[in-house]
């Protein structure tokens, strides 16, 4: 008995230690910008990138070395491993030396990470930009974060194999007629010795293509109806009928169906596309890279809109967007946060920078941006000037989105598998966003 | 009669070591399955898992070459910080605690006995519990580098190693140590020479599982380590991980193995005191 | 008896001649242990304890808000659930675990063919870490779960067997080893003794060598328990949780989720507005398992044969 006594009698001491050693940190965040001002003078300033894509670690990590031999200023490049970004963050912003840019790409982080964020309406790349459409803003209109680079998605199309198959692209200008189209070549897949879909993974390396961009669809014709421009409380599912025309047509034309596509991966869905066995997949522009590098001809890749029915489809464009978003973190040092507003500067306008934007992340929102290579983006703007409308990453203001889309996952896979009905999937959509959107607004 | 009965019992035998034969094979299929997968093309791994390679499928050490190359970061100098990290936390771990469990089975004080509870109690705490706490105190006082990592591992496994230390240290004889003291050896003399060779065995078993624990760790070396800077095989393999979920499955099985074969080189060469130590360890803990 | 023998120990350890000059180097021998411990748990531990008071995002960031991520906390069905779900995993495989390598023990201690090899094999899965193993195993279930037109993620059931195979397969060569090493020491002459007497040898396994086993019998316990509570690795690559069940309010309770996930789930959960709740679920976890472990601790020690 004595020694759990004095145990819990330590325990509370330590605790206590805790509470009195740290009682000064809320006052902190208060305290430093004047005390970052003393420091100015007598310190340089230096960059710390928190880069998320594990993909472009190599090319950032150059682009630092480079700018560091040009200038001096100390840049350092931190890449998160795949899925680990948010614990990466939150451990990261607690050390002495903390990124000073960071990514905040939709309307959670902004939520999460949105006191971090140095407004950056008046700093030069800001001025730099051509658009401030990808741009996520606060309550009080303050340019939290903005969008690097943008990206397109819908459906990529071989169009030699289409052809192949007795059809063309012009063939398929709404849901309809593409869905005539699949089923065509879905029924001859034996003879043809391929499928109309690329199997619809919901690995978690695949799902996020069909709970986030797939379900884009019914959120971003419910906004337009409704005119949503802010993080709606509620959603209604008016559309959700269109995702499941879409998702059941996707799940029928393709050589995997069923509960094997629970733990199918995104790497199988993209090589049975690369290998000619499908016609069809749905990703985004930055497949355009890999499937090239596969031995894809550009000229014989195209990017069509996704049609889910809805009435005026036809004047659809692609989904354009972006979640790669910079965001400067107002807790560093005035030294810190100058080196990495003119690091962000010279990386948008520099040839250096310039480049390797347009080579790893696609078309920028820049002023001196260089032109990528990739067809889908010059696809994207074909649909744009033919006044085609765009269709905006809706999905960008999802509460909680990993819980959401964790949900709504589960739900597709147990109704695909043939354990739950489409009325889980429902909840999980509209019901899972209200729930999604009080926890978050209760945590803040 | 007694005959028979052996007769019996020598079929009996066999038949369980069919079985056992059987069972063995099932252990070292996922072993295996890493190995030839190891072998073959990306996309073939997802699709033909269970096949041996074929000449179609089959790539050679393109998949070790691969992702020993992968990045900018060099491998070689994450097998290095993961060697090093690894040998010099579980020798600090078993000196150190091995140490202090002498010392808290041999001094009964107040203060001893609640170091070990609390030892005990830090053993059911799942890393996750203090991962951000632990990331932030390791930067206030600057351990995230290999060369000082050793000490969060001193701390945050000396649970395990203490409790399984104190329980032998007890059933060692006391009258040992009298006569070491009777003979002049000061404390730190009769430890070294007297108590620390009879814990051999578990030091053995207690180096087998923190060898393993540190080894294989990923999460503690990434939110601690200054990753720019440092790295360790773990945490190379992860970052063949793209971030929309894409991985080159041949290279990360081909990492996965580099990662396993020092492991059971090591163990191979010295399995029969591992064995034995892990035995005499465990019970009289 | 007992208390005799522990009369005889204190008043051994009271020697002045052992613990005094020990004590005097209490500097050297606990406290290098002592501190990095202070380090590297205790401290990160304790303010975890403090932080799970407190509404924060970072750890250096907070607000203190009383008992009010506790009644979060245990208001949260899932949390309530993946403790159930926890328990009854964690006795499944104390049991499976522990009879599985006890039988296994058993029989190559018989000196069948080949024992020394089976030893080394069933040995190696303990040198592979988690998430690899989660992996592998998935691949494999996957593979089997396919021909028969179902995923491990579409039924809890699967999920759980999975989990306990996974388990079975990577700690029975420990738990083995140990068994091993505790019928070896067994006297022969006891073994011989209770044969003379007629005894069959059913009533030899449970009166003799099974009463001699306790202490392995206790370490191995122990070990699997807090094992199966802490399990989290392995329990993230198979299911993550899957298949959830929907609630008709938009929540869901994930079926297969353990604490550990749990936990970890709700420091990002709400896009990890509030990480107060996950710790204030911590503690409350760390406190139970710590309870279970010592009555456990308690009762198998009570059974063993005082030698």
């Amino acid at each position: 008995m004595k020694k759990v006594l004095a145990l819990i009698l330590t325990l509370c001491m330590v605790f206590a230690l805790c509470a009195c050693g740290e009682s000064k940190a809320p006052e902190q965040p208060a305290e430093a910008p004047t005390d970052a001002a003393a420091d100015a003078p007598k310190t340089e300033g230096s960059v710390y990138y928190l880069n998320f894509k594990p993909e472009a670690d190599a090319a950032w990590q150059e682009l630092a070395k480079t700018y560091t031999e040009q200038t001096g200023v100390p840049v350092k490049v931190v890449t998160a491993a795949s899925g680990e970004y948010d614990t990466t963050l939150t451990a990261e912003m607690d050390k002495s030396s903390a990124p000073t840019l960071f990514q905040c790409g939709n309307q959670g982080a902004i939520n999460t990470w949105g006191d971090y964020c140095l407004d950056l309406k008046d700093t030069d790349v800001y001025k730099e930009m051509t658009t401030d459409s990808f741009n996520l803003k606060g309550e009080n209109g303050e340019v939290l974060s903005i969008g690097y680079c943008y990206e397109a998605f819908g459906i990529i199309v071989n169009t030699e194999l289409l052809e192949k198959a007795g059809h063309s692209l012009d063939e398929i200008k709404n849901f309809d007629s593409l869905k005539a189209v699949a089923d065509d070549i879905h029924a001859r897949a034996g003879e043809l010795g391929f499928d109309a879909f690329s199997s619809s993974g919901l690995d978690s390396s695949s799902s996020w293509r069909f709970s986030g961009h797939l379900a884009n669809m019914p959120l971003f014709y419910e906004f337009r109806d409704d005119g949503v421009t802010e993080q709606p409380a509620t959603i209604k599912g008016t559309y959700l009928d269109n995702f499941k025309k879409v998702w059941d047509l996707y799940t029928t034309d393709s050589a995997v169906t069923g509960s094997d596509l629970l733990t199918a991966t995104g790497d199988m869905s993209s090589a049975e596309f690369k290998e000619g066995k499908a016609v069809f997949y749905q990703n985004g522009s930055w497949e355009y890279a890999g499937l090239v590098e596969a031995g894809m001809d550009p000229a014989k890749l195209a990017m069509i809109p996704i049609y889910c029915g809805v009435e005026g489809e036809e004047q659809a464009g692609l989904c354009c967007g972006t979640e790669n978003c910079w965001a400067v973190n107002n807790e560093a040092s005035e030294a810190d946060i100058k080196a990495t507003l003119d690091f962000m500067k010279w990386v948008v306008t520099s040839e250096e920078g310039t480049t390797m934007l347009a080579e790893q992340f696609g078309p920028c929102p820049f002023k001196n941006a260089k032109t990528p290579e990739n067809v889908f983006f010059a696809q994207a703007n074909e649909y744009t000037a033919n006044g085609n409308y765009v269709v905006t990453w809706a999905f960008n203001y999802t509460p909680a989105v990993n819980d959401w889309r964790a949900a709504v996952v589960d739900a597709l896979g147990q109704y695909t598998g043939g354990t739950g009905d489409w009325s889980a999937v429902q909840t999980a959509f509209v019901e899972g966003w209200a729930t999604q959107y009080n926890n978050e607004q209760a945590a803040k | 009669m007694v005959k028979k009965g052996l007769k019996r019992e020598r079929r009996t035998n066999t038949i369980l070591t069919v079985i056992f034969a059987i069972i063995a094979v099932i252990y070292l299929m996922p072993i295996f399955l890493v190995l030839i997968n190891s072998f073959k093309e990306n996309s073939f791994v997802n699709l033909e898992t269970f096949k041996l390679p074929t000449a179609q499928s089959f790539t050679g050490w393109a998949n070790y070459e691969k992702g020993m190359t992968f990045g900018n970061y060099p491998f070689l100098k994450s097998v290095f910080y993961s060697f090093f990290i690894t040998i010099v936390s579980t020798a600090l771990i078993l000196l150190c605690t091995s140490m202090a469990a002498w010392y808290i089975a041999r001094v009964g004080s107040r203060f001893s006995k609640m170091v070990y509870y609390l030892c005990v109690f830090s053993m059911v705490v799942p890393f996750q519990m203090v991962m951000f706490t632990l990331a932030k105190t390791s930067d206030t006082l600057h351990l995230n580098t290999p060369w000082t990592i050793p000490v969060i591992y001193l701390g945050f496994g000396a649970g395990l190693a203490v409790f399984m230390f104190s329980g032998f240290v007890r059933s060692i004889p006391l009258e040992i140590e009298e006569a070491a003291a009777i003979d002049g050896c000061g404390p730190i003399r009769t430890f070294f020479s007297v108590v620390l060779p009879m814990l051999k065995p578990t030091l053995i078993s207690t180096g087998v599982l923190e060898i393993m624990w540190v080894w294989n760790d990923y999460l503690l070396p990434y939110l601690v380590l200054d990753r720019q800077k440092y790295m360790t095989i773990p945490i190379h393999i992860q970052y063949l991980k793209g971030s929309y979920g894409h991985v080159d499955m041949g290279a990360t099985m081909a990492l996965i193995m580099v990662s396993i074969v020092p492991v059971i080189i090591f163990y191979l060469c010295c399995q029969k005191h591992i064995i034995k130590g892990v035995a005499a360890g465990a019970v009289k803990g | 008896m007992k208390k005799a023998k522990k009369q005889r120990d204190s008043s051994a350890l009271n020697s002045k001649l052992i613990r005094r000059p020990i004590q005097r180097c209490f500097w050297l021998f606990l406290l290098p242990t002592f501190a990095a411990f202070c380090i590297g748990f205790l401290y990160p531990f304790c303010k975890g304890l403090f932080l799970s008071f407190c509404k924060f995002k970072t750890t250096s960031k907070w607000q203190w808000v009383g008992f009010d991520n506790y009644v979060k906390a245990l208001s949260d069905q899932s949390f309530i659930h993946s403790f159930l779900y926890t328990a009854l995993f964690a006795v499944t495989t104390l049991i499976v675990v522990n009879v599985i390598a006890f039988a296994v023990a058993y029989v190559l201690t018989r000196g069948i063919k080949g024992s020394n090899i089976f030893r080394t094999v069933f040995f190696m899965p303990n040198l592979i870490g988690g998430i690899v193993l989660g992996y592998i195993w998935s691949m494999i279930f996957d593979g089997i779960l396919c021909r028969y037109g179902t995923s491990i993620l579409l039924e809890a059931k699967y999920g759980f067997w999975g989990l306990v195979i996974l388990l079975c397969w990577q700690q029975i060569g420990y738990m083995m080893i140990i068994y091993i090493a505790g019928l070896q020491s067994i006297p022969e002459d006891m073994l011989e003794a209770a044969k003379i007497d007629g005894a069959s040898s059913w009533q030899t396994l449970w009166k003799v060598t099974i009463p001699n086993l306790m202490p392995s019998i206790t370490i191995c316990t122990f070990l699997t328990l807090t094992n199966g509570f802490k399990l989290y690795d392995q329990n993230l690559a198979l299911t993550g949780g899957r298949p959830f069940l929907q609630m008709a309010d938009g929540s869901v309770v994930k079926t297969t989720e353990m604490m550990a996930l749990n936990i970890v789930n709700s420091f990002y959960a709400s896009g990890g507005g509030n990480r107060g709740v996950g710790q204030a679920k911590a503690v409350l976890f760390f406190v139970l398992v710590a309870f279970i472990s010592i009555m456990q601790l308690r009762s198998t020690r009570n059974k063993e044969v005082q030698q």
